[in-house]
C-alpha cells in the first residue's frame, strides 16, 4: 500500500456506522510499549532506533492483523506526506516533527496503526466507529498479545508496562472517545460538563489531538490514570462517563428543538447555504459550519446527507489532504479556494 | 495609544503578551475571554513538566536528602535522577530499577496507586540487569568502594530513610568527585 492509495477512501472509524453515531464519532485505544534491552527513544542512538524499527517490522510481518499493512519510514516521506498521516489521526505532531529513525505502520482500513520510536518504542492504536470501546479493546488486546509473543516488552509485575513518561506507567493505556456536543455548547452547559470531567480525573482535548483546542464542538475524552486499575476497569469508567454525556447532549438537543426550533433550523440551513455556495473558505469556518450541518443531520432537519460524507470532510478539508488531492503544493489562499470547491463537489454529489 | 483590538476576535484587547520562541519575539494582544482560553491552552501544553517537577520535589525541608537523591544514576543508560526530574522522562527500562525507592511515591502521587492490576505480556521477559565483566578464575575483588557501589548504597539509605547515612555517603561521593 502506498501513501497515495489512502487519499480517496477514508478510515473505517469515519464510517459513522457505530453505536450512538449521532453523538459519538469514534472510539480509540492507545497502548505504549517498549523493548526491554534498548534505551527509550529519547536516549537511543541512530543504530538503536534502527534496531527497534527492524524488530518491529519483523514482528508485524508474522501477525495476521497486519496483513496488507503499510510500513512508512518517516524520513522517506516529504512534509506534506507526514502531515497527511497526522491529519488522518494515524500519528502525532511530535512524531512527524522529527522524522529521523521513525516509522508508522498503517493497517488496511486504518483501524490499526503503530507509531515506532515515538516517545515509546511502540504506540499501538486501534480506532473504531461510534461508541465501541469494548470492541476496540478486544482487537487491541489480541494485537498486543500477538506482538508480545514476538517482542521482549519492558514489564515489571509490580508496575506493569514501563514507559518513558511515568504518567503512562502500568497499563500504559489511553482510551478515548470522540464526542460531538453542539447542543451542550449552544445551551452554554459545556463548561459545566468539562469541569465535571476534569474533576473525575479524565482529560478532554480537541478533535485534532493533544494540545489542540476544541473546534467544531468535538471533544476527545480520555482516562488520565493508567496504574492501579485493569484495562477493562478503565474502559468501564470511561463508558459510564460517556453514557452520561450522551444523555446530556440528547436532552440539550431536545430542549433546543422544543424551545428554539425556528432559530435552530435557521442556523442549520444558513450553515448549509454557506458551505454549498462559498468560493473561499478557511478550515476554521468550515469546521464550525460542518459541525452545525452535522447537528442538522443528527436531529433530522437535513435528511439526505450521509454521515460518512460529513465525517470524511472533517479530515479532507485539512491542508495536507487538499494538497494530496490536488497533487501539488498549495499556498494558504489557494487552499481556501480548493477547500470551498471540494465541499461543493461533495455536497452536490449527494 | 489608540485602543487595540484582540488578535483573535474583535473585542478590545486588555491583555498583552510577549512570547519569545527560538529568539523570535512575538506579540499578542487579546481580550479577556481569548486570553483565558489561551492560558488554558498553554497550561495543557506546558503543564506536564512543571507538574512532574512539583511532584518530585519531595523533602524540601531536608535539602541534604534532596541533594543525595539527585546523585542517583541509572547504571544502564546513565540518566541521573536530577535529569529525570528536569525532563520528566526515563531513559530506559532499567531506570525504573535504579530509582525504585523514589518512584513508588511518585507513581502514587500521579496515579493514586502504585501497583499494576492490568494485563501481563503473553511472554514475560525478566528485566535484564547489567552484569559487570568478571574475569573467570580471578580472586574475588577486594571490597573497594567504587562510585557505583557508593551510589547504590546511597540509594538504599535514602530508601530506608536513613538520612544520616545518606548524607555521609553523599559526602564520600563528593570527595571522590573532587567536590565539596
Amino acid at each position: 500500500m502506498e501513501l497515495n492509495d489512502l487519499i480517496h477512501h477514508s478510515g473505517e472509524w469515519l464510517k459513522g456506522t457505530g453505536p450512538f453515531g449521532h453523538i459519538v464519532l469514534s472510539s480509540r485505544i492507545r497502548l505504549a510499549r517498549n523493548l526491554t534491552l534498548t534505551p527509550f527513544t529519547n536516549r537511543a542512538n541512530k543504530k538503536e532506533m534502527e534496531s527497534v524499527l527492524k524488530a518491529v517490522e519483523a514482528a508485524v510481518g508474522k501477525i495476521s492483523y497486519f496483513k496488507g499493512a503499510a510500513f512508512f519510514r518517516l524520513n522517506e516521506l516529504d512534509n506534506v506526506g507526514r502531515q497527511f498521516l497526522v491529519e488522518r489521526h494515524l500519528m502525532s505532531h511530535d512524531h512527524a516533527s522529527a522524522p529521523q529513525g521513525k516509522a508508522v505502520i498503517v493497517s488496511h482500513e486504518e483501524a490499526l496503526s503503530v507509531m515506532v520510536n515515538e516517545e515509546d518504542h511502540l504506540r499501538i492504536q486501534v480506532m473504531q466507529s461510534g461508541f465501541n470501546l469494548d470492541g476496540t479493546w478486544e482487537i487491541m488486546n489480541a494485537v498486543d498479545n500477538a506482538l508480545s509473543e514476538q517482542l521482549p516488552y519492558a514489564f515489571l509485575p509490580e508496575w506493569g508496562f514501563l514507559t518513558a513518561c511515568p504518567t503512562n506507567t502500568g497499563t500504559a493505556m489511553r482510551g478515548s472517545v470522540m464526542v460531538h456536543l453542539p447542543a451542550l455548547v449552544m445551551t452554554r452547559q459545556i463548561n459545566k460538563v468539562l469541569s465535571a470531567i476534569a474533576k473525575l480525573s479524565f482529560a478532554s482535548r480537541g478533535f485534532y489531538g493533544e494540545g489542540t483546542q476544541a473546534i467544531g464542538n468535538f471533544y476527545q475524552i480520555s482516562n488520565q490514570v493508567s496504574l492501579g486499575h485493569s484495562e477493562t476497569d478503565i474502559i468501564q469508567n470511561i463508558n459510564g462517563l460517556i453514557r452520561q454525556i450522551i444523555e446530556q447532549e440528547e436532552q440539550a438537543r431536545q430542549a433546543l428543538l422544543v424551545q428554539n426550533r425556528a432559530a435552530l433550523e435557521d442556523k442549520i440551513w444558513r450553515a448549509w447555504g454557506v458551505l454549498n455556495n462559498a468560493r473561499i473558505i478557511s478550515s476554521q469556518e468550515t469546521i464550525e459550519l460542518l459541525s452545525t450541518v452535522r447537528l442538522g443531520v443528527d436531529v433530522g432537519v437535513i435528511t439526505d446527507l450521509a454521515p460518512t460524507t460529513l465525517n470524511e470532510l472533517f479530515i479532507m478539508i485539512q491542508p495536507a489532504h487538499l494538497q494530496k488531492i490536488e497533487g501539488k503544493k498549495l499556498g494558504a489562499s489557494d487552499r481556501d479556494v480548493r477547500r470551498a470547491q471540494l465541499i461543493r463537489e461533495k455536497f452536490q454529489a449527494v | 495609544m489608540a485602543s487595540m483590538k484582540c488578535n483573535k476576535c474583535t473585542k478590545k484587547a486588555t491583555v498583552h503578551l510577549t512570547e519569545i520562541i527560538d529568539g523570535k519575539v512575538m506579540e499578542m494582544h487579546l481580550c479577556e475571554d481569548c486570553a483565558r482560553e489561551q492560558s488554558q491552552h498553554m497550561e495543557q501544553q506546558f503543564g506536564l513538566a512543571d507538574l512532574l517537577a512539583g511532584l518530585t520535589d519531595f523533602g524540601k525541608h531536608v535539602p541534604d536528602v534532596q541533594q543525595s537523591v539527585s546523585l542517583l544514576k541509572c547504571a544502564s543508560c546513565g540518566l541521573t535522577y536530577e535529569d529525570f526530574r528536569k525532563f520528566g522522562r526515563f531513559g530506559c527500562a532499567q531506570c525504573y530499577i535504579a530509582f525504585k525507592a523514589q518512584l513508588k511515591a511518585l507513581l502514587k502521587k500521579i496515579h493514586g496507586a502504585s501497583v499494576h492490576l492490568g494485563k501481563r505480556p503473553a511472554r514475560e521477559v525478566p528485566l535484564a540487569v547489567p552484569v559487570e565483566t568478571a574475569v573467570p578464575g580471578a580472586l574475588p575483588a577486594p571490597q573497594e568502594e567504587t562510585m557505583e557501589s557508593l551510589r547504590v548504597k546511597l540509594q538504599e539509605a535514602v530508601g530506608r530513610e536513613d538520612f544520616e547515612q545518606a548524607a555521609a555517603l553523599r559526602d564520600k561521593i563528593y570527595g571522590m568527585e573532587g567536590r565539596g
